[in-house]
């Protein structure tokens, strides 16, 4: 039985809208019955983007990540519905109109915040994956149509040739401790989830200095190297992917006309951009570095 | 035998309507709503019939009638037949309209009626879009963000979609570069705005009514000084028509010419026969006003600066873009993206088209440099090196990085030696050599904010790479950088950067992808600068080939008088202004001044406004207000859509429907002389049909039918329409194109829409710019330079005196040295809205950055109730009102006590907006950003006895000083402002 899964990549999203925009065209002011209710015309959309934007100028990361109903396989929705809320076999959820009337508590079932309550209606609502249209031979949901990025794929596969295509391209679901079993992955969720640490290196003094180039970074922890990377034309460098609140890093800095620095830096909620470092091109083994703050280094 | 054609023919004419009004429910109603008698007859009268139509029904006699309401008459038989034999040659029929050999006598209204009741026998039966399986019907349409699906049952839109391309569509062209085949997705990609197409329609302040000021009386008080406060009462279209013609007589009656002014926004809706240059033209040319003359909007710095270095006059200054597409995917190794952020732009009009390829070319692995103060959406995209710096300051950072590539000899010598002029004396500028100030890093560093090092790092990085420079959302101008108070600087330096690294060569030249596409552009279809029906030859490009091409009866206003849009309100308050000129055919254009008011012409006493508001899109736009409420405005009337801010500043509103509640059609993105061949920022060219989708809603009407019930009350409907419904203009519009060799008018109406075919790999243009860096005959499809331009051969060089890129401009040496603001060499000179400002920095130090929307096009699709204000990026809820997002560092938020989402007042000396702050990363400390183009103007009261505006509309705030001293140009995009947190005190509404 081939099913609906909805596969997102993070980093193509560009928080342009459209998604959210199809959906309220599609549904604000339309019933489509057996189906949904019409939305809300103003703050009750079904598909979210939340956004997230840390670092320094001018170094700094964003991502966006669009939310909707996740259609999970072991929806607590489902379970909290008693009848109102259905799983179909193609793996759509669907929120009966007429049996879930009243039914705010399925609203608090949802532990990713997905079903959102119509106040007017008195219903209980969620992205229906388009189920609708797909019924009548459309090939894809409207948000995937109008995602000018190709940021969101709907695909129609078998649980097994999913969970292949979950392997191949490394992809996740949110939260998957709930064991809620999403139908919704993400690429390159990390992007949303994590964060770097990040700075550039120069040398010189305030009449004249220069970017270092081709620097060699090692991001170590406790010892254990993380990961290495060079610093590029202007002097930076980036390291990504790390979890929040992951704690002390260290960071050895080599060059072949400067002195070797090391640092430490500590990771708490967001992102870490040390802003420009200053090497020094003295003699070896003295070992010497002065931060500068990104303001300082960027007084706009 | 012609004779006895013609009366068969009349004979016939009468089973023809008969038959038709059978078929047709429609055109059975048409038949019914009038009953009156025509004649058609030869001016001997020697032929003659008439025609009584009563009830629906209609019976006719050969002879003429002795009191016939309408007569046409045809000054001989080969004329008459002319008109009434099919197929019809419309060049003959207007030859014969304009030449008196058809005359028509009768009351106007009932001429029109009758014409236009003969020309429905031609559309009457036609079968409009598809009928789907779920009982809608698909319709199309077009929008300023990209075509649509528009699907229809029982009378109300259901959705619009983006159209996906089917089979029998044409295919898609394919570029080969890096050992990888690209071709685009099958499908139109649409903008934000176009999809909150559909809550725009039923939006909550559609104007459904005729409405008066309830204390504006025509004939007794005026009350000029409440325009804006007082309220409005629901009138008919009778009366309000009645009030706006008779006003229109008694202006020329009591003022003479002048009187009248049409004040237009630039971008409304959709269509070759809605649009302002076209029926609006129409209309303005038949009743004779004072021209509102437009800035180059969005085009400024380049029109008013860059094009003085290398030409291209025709395309307001900004270089074109044929090839590029294929150039930069093949050998460009770096763009650098400079105020470009073409995922917010769209280019111009144009979707999503270009954010596929930019994805190509970061597959591809060509590295980015993003300089603006904003980490903007196509960085956050793409990502690359991000470059902040100072709003105005551009120029410092450019003229360093050539510094650098002067003083480390990382420049192009052959090409500055053999492609341009005047290289030593800029050289010796940048080097200090005339002015004792270097150009260095250094020196920029305290202008922009940008490391000197950084600057080095990038001069460098250029030097070393094929590199594109995008300036500008379009990637060749538009926008950005220059349209802020140094936007010349800003893109005659961008012009000097290139002209230093072979501009033209592979892998060097302008653009961010976003054009061009090899496309076919030798596809004849009239873009919208055309002039649709205006049948002005003077203020639209009507004359190159739309007037040939569709023959139609010319119009033309004989009032000489216009007024610079940026001094409207001046002109209005102060009695005089003076402007510059916009217009693309030479360089020198721009010098000569022109006056208001002109000698023996009237001050204007009359506004005629139509579209959008433009409280949020012109500079200073707080004077306007003092504009409305001055005495001498005697009548302002406003033709709209939307309740929006500035309507309510009008004595009579008159509503007009959407595009989706007329016929209408139009070429995606074809601007026609205003963007030439900017339709090659798609990846297809697509003509579509503007379904009338829906009726129109409440009371309102299409402007052409308002435009046209005007004009019948000055006996002018016959000319205005020439007899045609919009759909009758749309078959002609349709006709004048390359259509139909491709597709029949049936099918169009049907399908909705038509895909040119792409240009085969050996009829490609090439890359742009490539003919000039080889010294080689121009091969590029432009227009201009006119033949009397060329300094040399025809077709060879530049639209410079010299031919070649000048590096000193010689036109604007010619136009006196004696503009301190805009010299020869382009000078350095720091923003007025900066640092610079001495005692106003000291009082408003932050630099708001006003920069082109995201979400909706200008005004078109804010405010409305659209979907699009639930998109946290664009508007902000709080306590039930939508407000227009401030961003703000966390540095300069912290500082004023201000958290996430609060309420701040940002004001300085011209005005005070309410917004709501956005703190954010992306943007550096001492810079805002907000969009530039609310269409909410809601004033409160601020507390201390004057407003504050909630709508969002940041351009109260902007200098209505011009870009440089001696142009019109507006330079809104950046000003100097104070923020604080808003305490909720006394405001309510005024």
């Amino acid at each position: 039985m081939k099913k609906w899964n909805l596969i997102i990549d993070v980093d193509r999203c560009h928080n342009c809208g459209n998604c959210v925009l199809t959906n309220q065209d599609e549904h604000v002011g339309n019933t489509f019955h057996g189906y949904t209710a019409p939305q809300p015309r103003h703050d009750g959309a079904w598909i979210r983007i939340r956004s997230r934007a840390e670092g320094q100028p001018p170094m700094v990361a964003t991502a966006h990540l669009p939310t909707l109903c996740n259609h999970c396989d072991n929806a607590p929705c489902v379970a909290a519905g008693r009848g109102a809320v259905v799983k179909r076999q193609d793996g759509i959820v669907i929120f009966d109109p007429q049996l879930a009337k009243g039914r705010k508590d399925l609203v608090d079932a949802c532990p990713y915040g997905a079903v959102h309550w119509n106040a007017e209606l008195e219903l209980p609502q969620i992205w229906i994956f388009d189920a609708h249209l797909l019924d009548q031979g459309w090939h894809q949901p409207r948000c995937v149509q109008a995602c000018p990025t190709g940021a969101m794929q709907a695909v129609q596969l078998t649980d097994a040739e999913m969970q292949e295509q979950v392997k191949q391209d490394q992809l996740q679901v949110l939260q998957p401790e709930l064991r809620t079993q999403p139908r919704v992955y993400y690429r390159h969720l990390t992007s949303y989830t994590h964060c770097f640490i990040g700075g550039s290196l120069f040398t010189g003094e305030q009449c004249h200095s220069e970017c270092v180039a081709g620097a060699r970074v090692r991001l170590s922890r406790d010892g254990h190297t993380l990961g290495e990377t060079h610093s590029d034309d202007f002097g930076d460098f980036r390291f990504s992917g790390l979890a929040r609140n992951s704690g002390r890093y260290r960071l050895d800095i080599e060059h072949a006309a400067t002195c070797p620095v090391s640092l430490d830096v500590e990771l708490r909620e967001a992102s870490v951009y040390m802003g420009a470092l200053r090497l020094t091109t003295v003699s070896p083994g003295a070992i010497s570095v002065s931060p500068v703050t990104p303001e300082e280094s960027h007084h706009v | 035998m012609k004779r006895t054609l013609l009366k068969s023919i009349l004979f016939g004419l009468t089973a023809a309507i008969r038959l038709t009004a059978l078929r047709s429910p429609e055109f059975r109603k048409q038949l019914k709503s009038r009953n009156l008698i025509a004649q058609i007859r030869l001016k001997d009268g020697s032929i003659a019939r008439h025609y009584c139509l009563r009830d629906g029904k209609v019976i006719s006699a050969a002879g003429l009638h002795p009191a016939a309401d309408v007569s046409i008459a045809f000054h001989d038989v080969t004329t008459a037949l002319e008109f009434v034999k099919p197929p019809a040659d419309q060049a003959k029929i207007v030859h014969a309209a304009k030449h008196f050999k058809v005359t028509v006598a009768g009351e106007d209204a009932l001429v029109v009626w009758f014409m236009q009741l003969l020309n429905r026998l031609q559309t009457a039966s036609l079968t409009m879009g598809q009928a789907q399986r779920d009982g809608t019907v698909r319709y199309t349409t077009n929008t300023n963000g990209g075509p649509l699906f528009v699907y229809v049952k029982d009378g109300r839109i259901v959705r619009t979609t983006p159209i996906d391309l089917q089979r029998d569509d044409a295919a898609s062209w394919t570029i080969h570069a890096r050992g990888r085949r690209f071709s685009p997705r099958r499908i139109a990609t649409v903008s934000p705005h176009a999809l909150a197409l559909r809550s725009m329609v039923d939006a909550k302040n559609r104007l459904l009514y005729p409405m008066k000021r309830v204390d504006f009386d025509p004939n007794g008080q005026r009350n000029p000084h409440t325009r804006g406060i007082s309220g409005y009462e629901r009138i008919s279209w009778e009366e309000a028509l009645d009030i706006v013609s008779a006003e229109i007589k008694r202006m020329k009656r009591e003022h003479g010419p002048g009187a009248i002014a049409i004040y237009h926004s630039s971008h409304h809706q959709w269509g070759n026969v809605g649009y302002y240059l076209s029926a609006l033209q129409r209309f303005g040319n038949l009743i004779g006003y004072t021209r509102v003359h437009l800035n180059p909007d969005s085009w400024e710095g380049w029109y008013w600066g860059a094009q003085h270095h290398y030409g291209n006059s025709m395309r307001l200054g900004t270089p074109g873009g044929y090839g590029l597409v294929e150039d930069c995917l093949k050998e460009c190794e770096q763009i650098v993206f400079w105020s470009s952020d073409p995922e917010t732009t769209s280019g111009c009009y144009a979707g999503f088209e270009g954010t596929e390829r930019r994805l190509w070319a970061k597959e591809l692995g060509i590295d980015f440099i993003h300089i603006d103060p904003h980490y903007n959406p196509t960085a956050q995209l793409l990502g690359g090196r991000w470059m902040p710096l100072r709003p105005g300051s551009d120029s410092a950072l450019a003229l360093a990085i050539m510094n650098v590539w002067v003083n480390e000899n990382l420049y192009d010598h052959d090409y500055v030696a053999t492609r341009t002029t005047g290289f030593e004396e800029w050289r010796a500028y940048l080097l200090g050599e005339t002015d004792g100030v270097a150009k260095t890093p250094e020196w920029q560093e305290a202008e922009t904010g940008v490391a000197a090092r950084e600057v080095r790092a990038l001069a460098r990085r250029w030097a070393a790479r094929k590199t594109y420079l995008a300036a500008g959302g379009g990637g060749q101008g538009l926008g950005g950088a220059g349209r802020n108070p140094t936007g010349t600087q800003w893109a005659r330096s961008m012009i000097l950067l290139m002209a230093m690294q072979g501009w033209g060569k592979p892998g060097i030249n302008f653009g961010n992808l976003q054009a061009a596409t090899p496309l076919d552009m030798t596809f004849y279809f009239p873009g919208y600068a055309e002039g649709g029906i205006s049948g002005d030859l003077h203020w639209t490009a009507a004359a190159i080939s739309n007037y040939n091409r569709m023959p139609h009866v010319l119009s033309m206003n004989p009032i000489k008088q216009m007024i610079p849009r940026q001094k409207l309100a001046d002109a209005i308050i102060d009695g005089h202004s003076t402007g510059y000129s916009w217009d693309g055919v030479s360089l020198e254009a721009q010098f000569v001044p022109f006056h208001y008011p002109l000698p023996g012409h009237s001050r204007v006493h009359m506004l005629y406004r139509y579209g959008a508001s433009s409280f949020g899109t012109m500079a200073n736009s707080q004077r306007m207000v003092e504009a409305y409420r001055h005495e001498s405005l005697e009548f302002v009337v406003n033709q709209s859509i939307w309740h929006e801010g500035e309507t309510l500043f009008a004595d009579i509103i008159l509503p007009a429907c959407t595009m989706l509640e007329r016929w209408d059609i139009g070429e995606w993105a074809g601007a026609g002389a205003y963007g030439h061949h900017i339709q090659e920022q798609l990846n297809h060219r697509m003509i579509v049909m503007q379904h009338k989708c829906i009726e129109p809603l409440g009371e309102s009407k299409s402007d052409y039918q308002i435009f046209l019930e005007i004009l019948q009350r000055l006996g002018l409907g016959a000319v205005f329409s020439e007899g045609c419904s919009e759909l009758d203009w749309c078959k002609r519009v349709f006709d004048s194109s390359d259509l139909p060799n491709h597709i029949s008018w049936q099918a169009f109406l049907k399908k909705g829409y038509f895909v040119v075919p792409p240009a085969s790999e050996a009829q490609r243009e090439p890359a742009y710019f490539r003919w000039f860096a080889e010294d080689r005959p121009k091969d590029v499809p432009e227009p201009l330079p006119l033949p009397s331009q060329y300094a040399d051969t025809f077709g060879k060089g530049l639209q410079t005196p010299s031919g070649k890129l000048e590096f000193v401009s010689q036109t604007l040496r010619r136009a006196g040295e004696d503009n301190p603001e805009r010299q020869a060499l382009n000078h350095y000179l720091s923003s007025p809205e900066g640092p610079a400002a001495g005692e106003r920095f000291e009082r408003y130090p932050l630099q708001l950055l006003s920069s082109h929307p995201r979400y909706s096009f200008h005004t078109y699709s804010d405010g409305k109730g659209s979907f699009i204000d639930d998109l946290g990026d664009h508007r902000i809820l709080k306590q039930g009102y939508h407000y227009w997002p401030l961003r703000i560092s966390p540095q300069d938020a912290a500082a004023r006590g201000i958290g996430q989402h609060d309420l701040v007042r940002v004001f300085n000396e011209r005005g005070a907006v309410l917004c709501a702050a956005d703190i954010t990363p992306l943007i550096a400390p001492g810079i805002l950003k907000a969009f530039e183009s609310s269409a909410v103007y809601d004033p409160i009261a601020d507390g201390k006895g004057g407003t504050i505006d909630r709508g969002g509309c940041v351009n109260l705030l902007t200098s209505p000083r011009p870009i440089v001293k001696g142009s019109s140009g507006m330079a809104s995009s950046s000003c100097l402002v104070q923020l604080e947190k808003w305490m909720e005190t006394s405001a309510c509404p005024v």
